[in-house]
């Protein structure tokens, strides 16, 4: 098998040591390491993390392969930094069958860019009508661990208490996009002074509170634990932090554009801004940065969402909702978690590693930088700095809101077991 | 008189979109050019040499005949040639319509557009996005704005609560002006709030808190939910149409509550003060939201507003698309062509 050598680099940013990989595991840490056959890596300067964790990808395969493929978007996940992606169920037909769920596995393995983790749906077809097969999904050959109608919000409380009740029988967890319906029928932006002067459709913040304060409380109940996508506002971070205080096995994670951008943006009309849920206000930014920081919030995912070109080049109204994350996301994270003083790097391990593993249970990934581990890890040069050009993507889609924004790092390499998917920032 | 040359003035934008984006010297600037447009309305052959040989294409994906004729009206006052084209029944699901429609103006070199859109920002994004070149005149989009129907509606004030020669150069400064109705839903409110704030005068908005838009704080305006405390000082009050379908969806109880607490009857307007005005930008729901007493008082402007929509259209088409033939506003060149 053969041998890579990482020399110099800052592990979880504390000491800088030299890793030797050997196959798929790491050999030795150590300072000074030597290693006649093994390929050298130069990474004075740079960071050694665990190799990413994404708890939260859209890769639209079956049925929507005009915006991403298990190909595409784990090329996309590899150039990010991730060694494992977790798959959401919104597909065509939806992954909410065993041999849905098989078969988004299969070609993630036959991609073999990063180990994709595939999401089955809590109810048939997302209807929120019917549970679905969520053993089955658990038993087959994908080990489905995670449920979620993510793109719709499990709102019926009778259903939703009952996936969290029947998930224990196998230790898997409800994702929740919380959402009230109808509190958001027509809903196009966050509500607030920005909707009233565009006349967009509002979406207030209420919406979203009130489904993670009914969930937390049907948790707590029924003895289970649930987890909360993209929480969006400062009043969902206070709910979970409520939660988590009396012992509520809550966790919950944050999209890197809802630590950045806020719903300002919205007066431009560019629908690359447009996001379920959506853009926020800076005080929601600066609490949600705050939560990330104290653990409230958990985990960073990316909610990575591609669409067509022609999907977005339209008026607002009829814009696809969503933006590609995977290639900016640790970037984005540097700005504004680690450059800020809120997080070291460390932190950042655990928000996009460690502890999204660890709520996903993903077999491998998360695990410690140190001898005999599985060597998924990733190198991240934080020096770098430079503007965001989308022809540069690997994903099919190129929706992002940082086309020209200067950000912060570049991940040069990711291993995955032992091998480069990514070398020198190219895909290998 | 003034002047009527937009190049002896801060240039105006290239486009109309929001009433936002007027300065206090572009909308003044405009009522002065709508009030030298009236004039022509008022001569036998009412029609001015100024956009000969210009296209102009009335690109209306929302049904609204009134805008339509009197944008119409305006470029043919103005000898322009006039584009009529209806989307009928595109839906905003299907988003490239907007698109391609563009690109197919762009095509035949339409000199202007005058979009009417269901989605808010589809005026914006039009103007925006690369996709044509012309102009672009907001007709009404979505919840969001309709700037002509502001600068109409201030135009009417002026002429009646300062005077029709006396308001030459004149803005509404310290005016008192009452807008009464659906503000969540209407686009009329927030051009009307933007522009009658940049013209000076004081505006409150009257609905159920239902009807106001969370946000609102940061309008330029105050806001009551008691009709009867504000009519003794407001020089004009404006009622909003509100859409029957709101009912269900529980704006408010019932229709009949809708109207003892928010309808304009003739108990009401006599606590306004003398010279007080009734606006509407039509059409009317006679009953609910005004009285047929009220609806045909002399006090209320809707007829007046409609005939001074097409002066005043005439003038941001001429000032946007930079009209050089038109001249001295005492002798303004007629002509029969069509
Ligand atoms: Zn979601």
């Amino acid at each position: 098998m053969s041998k890579i050598l990482i020399r110099g680099a800052k592990v979880l940013g504390g000491e800088v040591a030299d890793v030797l990989i050997d196959g798929e595991i790491i050999a030795e840490i150590g300072t000074g390491l030597a290693a006649d056959d093994a390929q050298v890596v130069e990474a004075e300067g740079q960071i050694l993390l665990p190799g990413l964790v994404d708890l939260h990808t859209h890769l639209r395969e079956p049925g929507r392969e005009d915006s991403e493929t298990v190909l595409t978007g784990t090329r996309a996940a590899a150039s990010g930094g991730f060694t494992a992606v977790f798959a959401m169920a919104n597909t065509h037909p939806v992954a909410d069958s065993a041999g849905v769920v098989e078969q988004v596995y299969r070609l993630g393995k036959e991609a073999g860019y990063c180990d994709v983790q595939p999401i089955g749906a809590v109810t048939v077809g997302l209807e929120g009508k019917k549970l679905a097969e969520l053993g089955a999904m658990h038993d087959s050959a994908a080990g489905v661990t995670v449920f979620s109608d993510d793109g719709k919000c499990v709102d019926d409380a009778v259903i939703m208490r009952r996936a969290l009740e029947y998930v224990k029988a196998f230790g898997g967890v409800v994702a929740q996009h919380a959402q009230e319906p109808r509190l958001t029928e027509g809903a196009q932006m966050n509500e607030g002074v920005v909707s009233a002067e565009l006349g967009l459709g509002g979406w207030p913040a209420v919406a979203e509170e009130s489904i993670i304060a009914r969930d937390v409380l049907l948790a707590e109940h029924v003895g289970s634990r649930v987890h909360i996508c993209h929480l969006s506002t400062a009043g969902s971070v206070e709910i979970v932090r409520w939660a988590k205080s009396r012992g509520i096995d809550v966790t919950a994670e944050v999209t890197p554009h809802h630590l950045l951008l806020t719903d300002e943006l919205v007066r431009t009309y560019d629908p690359v801004y447009k996001v379920n849920p959506p853009l926020r206000t800076e005080r929601d930014v600066t609490a949600l940065r705050e939560a990330l920081a104290d653990g409230t919030i958990d985990i960073v995912a990316t909610d990575h969402a591609p669409h067509p070109h022609e999907d977005k080049d339209c008026e607002w109204a009829a814009a696809a909702m969503g933006m590609v994350g995977l290639e900016t996301a640790l970037s984005v994270v540097q700005q504004t978690m680690v450059e800020t003083g809120l997080l070291d790097w460390a932190g950042v391990a655990d928000r996009m590693s460690f502890a999204p593993a660890r709520i996903g249970r993903a077999a491998g990934h998360g695990r410690p930088v140190s001898a005999g581990e599985p060597a998924n890890l990733t190198l991240v040069d934080p020096a770098y700095r430079g503007e965001v050009d989308p022809a540069d993507f690997a994903s099919r889609s190129r929706n992002t809101p940082y086309e020209g924004r200067e950000l912060p790092g570049r991940v040069t390499h990711t291993f995955l077991r032992g091998r480069a998917t990514l070398v020198d920032g190219k895909l290998a | 008189m003034p002047s009527l040359s937009p190049r002896s003035h801060t240039p105006m934008m290239r486009h109309l979109i929001s009433a936002a984006d007027l300065t206090r010297d572009d909308a003044v600037l405009i009522l002065d050019t709508a009030e030298e447009m009236a004039r022509v309305a008022d001569r036998p052959i009412k029609k001015l040499p100024t956009l000969r040989g210009r296209t102009v294409c009335n690109l209306f994906f929302e049904d609204s005949t009134r805008t339509r004729i009197s944008f119409e009206a305006a470029e043919k006052r103005l000898s322009a040639d006039v584009i009529n084209f209806a989307a009928k029944g595109s839906s905003v699901s299907k988003g490239e319509s907007l698109k391609d429609t563009a690109q197919t103006l762009e095509a035949m070199g339409v000199d202007a557009v005058v979009i009417r859109h269901g989605a808010s920002g589809a005026p914006y994004r039009l103007a925006t996005s690369g996709w044509i070149d012309a102009p672009v005149i907001n007709a009404g989009d979505g919840t969001h704005q309709h700037p002509t129907q502001a600068l109409l509606d201030a135009f009417t004030m002026r002429r009646r609560l300062v005077g029709r020669d006396t308001g030459l150069g004149r803005d509404l400064d310290g005016k008192r002006i009452t807008l009464v109705g659906d503000v969540l839903h209407s686009r009329v409110a927030r051009s009307n709030v933007d522009l009658l704030h940049t013209l000076g005068a004081e505006v409150t908005l009257v609905a159920p808190p239902t009807l106001v838009p969370v946000g609102v704080e940061s309008w330029p305006c105050e806001v009551s939910y008691d009709l009867d405390s504000v009519l003794a000082k407001s020089d004009a009050v404006m009622m909003l149409r509100v859409q029957r379908e709101r009912m269900n969806a529980a704006f408010f109880p019932t229709e009949r509550e809708y109207s003892r607490r928010y309808g304009l009857d003739g108990r009401r307007m006599a606590k306004m003060p003398e010279h007080a005005i009734v606006m509407h930008p039509g059409p009317m729901v006679r009953g609910m939201e005004i009285t047929a007493e009220v609806a045909d008082s002399d006090r209320c402007t809707v007829v007046e507003q409609v005939a001074n929509g097409v002066s005043t259209r005439m003038a941001v088409l001429y000032l946007l698309l930079g009209g050089a033939e038109f001249t001295a506003p005492a002798s303004p060149r007629t002509t029969e062509e069509s």
